[in-house]
């Protein structure tokens, strides 16, 4: 049996933890607040946007862009979102899980797909597997605004425009409540099919015309598709962090209290001895 | 006078929201000016500024390209960043101009000096409208 010092420390350090990890617990928590509402901020902005891009699209103006047409696939691009740094749980491995898997079933060569990272611990794992990082945008901040991933966006799209990679695909955690974020796959480029049921279709007038306007539309349209996944990533991100933290506090909770029955029943087998010494001691001396 | 809903709105949340008169703005086809009751339109913006005149009071938007959408009773301006005049940092407006021209002074690759063509153009534009408020 340990001795009762031994347990008295583990008792304190575990205690120590706990407290550091409530701390993170209540800091992502209100990260995670602030994250959501980044993310309710945006939504006017992409219904928007897609309104407007679906209404032209399938207008019957005629109007197409190179955006719009699937062409035969030489290379995959993928974009995945994962964090910069871990104790999140399942946040990254299981994304970078499934995009692995994906990975290999679809391809049998590296040169059939670039990598877009977006994230520390993506990049690093797809860096330590040999497969081809074609971008990476680390160090994204907690809040982040649409200039911080911009110039990225505007990469990544650029690449599909200049043939270098034929079809986006796009990987994120999408933030369901915050206890679930789901594994989300969603192909960004080219834009293939729109929701229209919900949209109501106005008949524009363009000015000039419709494939200047969507010249400028469709990549805008894919950037702020990219910064979407990227707020919902992050929301997601937070609150993986918090319930990770959640149960790393449970368990030192749990953890503590075991141990505090074990050092009581250790300190009161110690006195029983002392007693039992005693009362040998008295009986010898009679 | 007839009035029309204008919205401006970025990824990062709405900008302006208001009922005005007129709005007129730079597109890349020349100055608009739309009222109430204008036909559907779409038109993509330059870097510029957005005058929303609602009776003597003029209030200026910066915005950085993006595009205007008219429907019969409400104009969205969609813009990857627009700023009120009112938000405007002069200070950080006048660094970004000075970096930018620091960098057109010395330039190499033609990709970077586009970037820094366009981040004076932005730089400029919100000095300008920033004066104006």
């Amino acid at each position: 049996m340990a001795s009762l010092r031994d347990i008295k420390s583990r008792i304190t350090s575990t205690k120590k933890t706990s407290q550091i990890t409530k701390a993170m617990q209540m800091v992502s928590a209100s990260k995670m607040n602030r994250a959501e509402a980044n993310a309710k901020a945006y939504v006017p902005y992409m219904e928007k946007i897609q309104e407007v891009v679906s209404s032209i699209a399938n207008g019957s103006t005629g109007a197409t862009h190179p955006m719009l047409v699937s062409r035969p696939v030489k290379k995959t691009g993928y974009l995945v979102i994962t964090s910069d740094r871990g104790l999140a749980g399942a946040y990254n491995s299981s994304i970078l899980r499934h995009v692995h898997k994906t990975i290999l079933e679809r391809h049998k060569s590296n040169d059939e797909f670039v990598i877009i990272a977006i994230g520390r611990v993506g990049r690093d794992f797809f860096v330590s597997r040999n497969m081809h990082v074609e971008l990476e945008v680390i160090g994204v901040p907690d809040q982040p605004s649409f200039a911080d991933i911009s110039s990225l966006a505007k990469s990544t799209v650029n690449l599909y425009l200049n043939e270098l990679c034929d079809e986006l695909y796009m990987y994120y955690n999408h933030y369901v409540s915050p206890i679930q974020q789901d594994v989300t796959e969603t192909q960004v480029l080219p834009l293939a099919d729109f929701n229209t049921s919900n949209a109501k279709l106005t008949s524009y007038e363009f000015e000039p015309n419709a494939e200047e306007i969507l010249e400028v539309l469709l990549p805008q349209y894919a950037e702020s598709l990219i910064y979407g996944a990227l707020l919902d990533g992050k929301a997601s991100e937070h609150s993986a962090r918090m319930t990770a933290m959640k149960n790393a506090t449970d368990n030192a909770k749990e953890l503590i209290d075991s141990l505090s029955l074990q050092y009581n029943r250790a300190r009161q087998a110690a006195i029983t001895q002392e007693i039992t010494e005693i009362v040998g001691g008295a009986a010898a001396l009679e | 006078m007839k009035t029309i809903k204008v919205n401006v709105v970025t990824p990062d949340g709405p900008v302006y929201d208001a009922e005005v008169e007129m709005v007129s703005t730079k597109a890349k086809s020349g100055e608009l000016g739309i009222m109430a009751g204008h036909v559907p339109t779409v038109a993509p913006l330059t870097i510029g500024a957005v005058r929303l005149k609602n009776g003597s009071n003029t209030d200026y938007v910066a915005v950085n390209g993006g595009f205007l959408e008219v429907r019969p009773d409400v104009v969205t301006i969609l813009a990857q960043s627009a700023e009120r005049a009112e938000t405007i940092d002069l200070a950080r407006a006048q660094e970004a101009k000075a970096r930018a021209e620091q960098r057109l002074q010395n330039n190499d690759g033609s990709n970077d000096t586009k970037r820094a063509d366009l981040a004076l153009k932005r730089a400029i534009n919100r000095i300008q409208i920033a004066e104006m408020r």
